[in-house]
């Protein structure tokens, strides 16, 4: 991490847009595309205004065709360039799925090294915030099991800076995904000017004794919540904020199983072969005789989605109270 | 090579000189050579798989001296054999890559035919048909962007691959943007088993360009001369801002689409031996002869040194080895990387 010298109080969606904007400035490399990003500065504001300073040319709005947005973007960064594509939501992504999986993550590897592919793609992700089946989805389980990608979910404002400044300098492909519960939801201090915080690595953002929880996104806050819960109940939980998904911190997961002796894994998305599946298994296989209980994942049923109607959207998200359940019974296991 | 006369040409020149007209035959005889040298060495069990360009020679040869080497950039697919060698590909690099080597660019890793030289301006691409087509628009951006006058983009693909939605993705934003791209769709007429008139109803492909509101134009791509003059033309436009085009060279697959599979079980001998009464290395030999731009012997003498290359080159890539098993795991990221176990 670079020296900083002070810090101010930010939102999720404007440590995005400052660190774009910090970004833009430092290297005419960069350059931002998508739907929508220009003229109206991204459905969330969050470039607002970019095109006004730093130009047509650099900030593009693209035609809705995400499979050449982040295509194209490879192109560029093959090329010498540095694209910041974004997704304008998580749910749309999938017709850029063969250009992620099929194309950016393979390009240094099947070219044996002769060609790169420094790409970010940014995309808003996650529910309860009546997005229905289509404005809600966590899509990191279908890009996970992709060798030569990196994924990033952070949940806190330093965190995103640091984060997705390291994304836009590091020289592979990675997609960024943005809880869009917590952009203007979640505040914090966010040191000024550049530093990073490498890719992953994970954050024990509570410490405790008798339970570990691993989680990301919106679901670190609640599992916080949950915990502080449970500490006015005198059970001491610790929760381990993964913040990147790949490449994952297996030390930092196993090292506080071993001394909590207990592991529930906690995300939004599906249980089938989400990320806590890979999780679980890992723990399985290299911590199984630190293990005092049976791991346990607490995720979303498995359905398509959350629906539009708010009972459904509520079936379907957790919530701080159910996380609590869910980590006293595995305390007092 | 003996000197030959420059005058009494029939030919239309498009500026041409009688050293880039035997250049472009060189390569014609050399792509039909190393067309051959692949399907004898999967026959003799030394490869797994060869794919060939016959019937695209002239094609290839032709847009492949449109290109300004050290300049341009080339986005081909896997049927680009002229194309690579013309813009400075070696048979030996051909060879390594059949022969899947160390030392071949992809380190052994891609099929044969997914050519790739950052040195000679060639992208890497996978065997995923259209996705590179995006790709040569972002690099076309990236020159536009960078205001490097004098550069284009040539990519290009087979009629099939015209379907897919990457393909449109591209043609559209590439004339939005004005961007100095060339799309030379090569139509052979089939789409492995997959006749023109399956994959699209009107097709007459170049025509599409006006519906994305750029140039369009036809040729015969079994004339490399033709080919050079719409290629040439096209380029130019790109290099000085004029924008993108859309070029259908027309020409035909006279091979099976690859070494895996049998064309018979789907079309006819007769319709192939119809092709063949224009194929274009002899035909391109004959022009040359009439014009007296080579003599017969200057012919002989050629094909014996492209054989005598192709031989040269199949030895030298043969003995070099194969990656180590260790290689599977280099340059998946950057630096170290731990994989996950
Ligand atoms: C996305 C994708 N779909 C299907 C294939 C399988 N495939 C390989 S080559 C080919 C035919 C391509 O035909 P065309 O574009 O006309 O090129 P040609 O081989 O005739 O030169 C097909 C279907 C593929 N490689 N990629
Ligand atoms: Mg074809």
């Amino acid at each position: 991490m670079a020296v900083t010298t002070s810090s101010k109080v930010l939102n999720n969606v404007e440590a995005v847009r400052e660190t774009l904007y910090e970004a833009m400035k430092a290297d005419d490399r960069t350059i931002i595309l998508g739907e929508d990003v220009g003229n109206r500065g991204n459905v969330f504001l969050i470039t607002k205004d970019f095109i006004n300073e730093f130009g047509p040319e650099r900030v593009i709005d693209t035609p809705i065709a995400e499979a050449s947005i982040v295509g194209i973007a490879v192109g560029m960064a093959m090329e010498g360039l540095r694209p910041i594509a974004e997704i304008q939501f998580a749910d749309f992504i999938y017709p850029a799925f063969n250009q992620i999986v099929g194309e950016a993550a393979k390009t240094r590897y099947r070219s044996n090294g002769e060609y790169t592919c420094p790409l970010v793609i940014r995309t808003p992700y996650g529910g309860g915030v009546r997005g229905a089946l289509s404005h809600s989805v966590s899509i990191e389980a279908l890009f996970y099991h992709v060798p030569g990608l990196k994924i990033v979910a952070p949940a806190f404002p330093a965190d995103v800076k640091g984060l997705l400044n390291a994304a836009i300098d590091d020289p592979d492909p990675v997609l960024f995904l943005e809880h869009k519960k917590t952009y203007r939801l979640i505040k914090g201090e966010v040191p000024e000017g550049h530093y990073t915080i490498p890719l992953g690595k994970a954050n024990v953002v509570k410490e405790g004794t008798q339970l570990t929880v691993v989680s990301y996104g919106l679901y670190v806050h609640w599992a916080l919540e949950a915990a502080q819960q449970l500490q006015s109940e005198g059970l001491s939980v610790e929760v381990v904020d993964l913040r990147s998904i790949r490449p994952m911190d297996k030390a930092t997961i196993l090292s506080s199983v071993e001394k909590t002796r207990k592991l529930l894994i906690i995300h939004e998305d599906n249980k089938f072969g989400g990320i806590g599946a890979e999780i679980s298994a890992m723990v399985a296989e290299e911590a199984l005789f630190h293990l005092d209980a049976p791991i346990r994942r607490h995720c979303a049923p498995d359905v398509p989605a959350m629906g539009y109607a708010l009972p459904l959207e509520e079936e379907y998200m957790s919530s701080p109270a159910e996380m609590a359940q869910a980590m006293r019974e595995m305390v007092k296991f | 090579m003996a000197k030959t006369e420059t005058k009494a040409t029939s030919l239309e020149r498009h500026g041409l000189t009688d050293e880039q007209l035997r250049q472009m035959f060189r390569n014609m005889l050399m792509q039909r050579q190393l067309d051959n040298r692949g399907f004898q060495l999967n026959r003799q069990g030394k490869v797994p798989f060869a794919l060939g360009s016959e019937g695209h020679e002239a094609l290839q040869a032709g847009a492949a001296m449109a290109f300004h080497r050290g300049k341009d950039i080339l986005a081909p697919y896997y049927r680009d054999l002229g194309l690579a060698l013309g813009i400075g590909l070696t048979p030996y690099e051909i060879l390594l890559s059949l022969f899947a080597r160390a030392a071949d660019h992809n380190g052994g890793r891609q099929f044969p035919n997914h050519y790739s030289s950052k040195a000679a301006g060639l992208m890497s691409f996978s065997s995923i048909l259209a996705a590179h087509i995006p790709h040569a628009v972002g690099a076309a951006y990236a020159i536009k962007y960078r205001k490097e006058t004098e550069r284009a983009v040539l990519v290009t693909c087979g009629d099939g691959t015209t379907s897919e939605g990457e393909w449109h993705e591209s043609m559209n934003f590439a004339a939005i943007h004005k961007l100095p791209l060339v799309m030379l769709v090569e139509n052979n007429e089939w789409a492995i088993s997959t006749p023109l008139d399956k994959q699209m109803a009107q097709p007459e492909i170049w025509k599409r360009a006006a519906g994305y509101g750029m140039p369009g134009k036809r040729f015969n791509g079994f004339d490399p001369i033709a080919t050079y003059g719409a290629v040439n033309e096209a380029l130019e436009r790109a290099r000085s801002g004029g924008g993108p085009t859309l070029l259908e060279g027309t020409c035909y697959r006279y091979l099976a689409h690859s070494t895996d599979d049998n064309d018979m079980t789907y079309r006819t001998k007769e319709e192939v031996t119809e092709h063949r009464k224009d194929d274009p290395v002899p035909q391109f030999e004959r022009s040359l002869l009439d014009a007296r731009v080579m003599s017969i012997a200057d012919v002989d003498a050629m094909k014996k040194d492209v054989l005598r290359e192709t031989n040269d080159a199949t030895d030298r890539a043969e003995a070099m080895p194969y990656p180590a098993a260790s290689d599977l795991y280099t340059h998946l990221y950057e630096g170290a990387w731990q994989p996950w176990q």
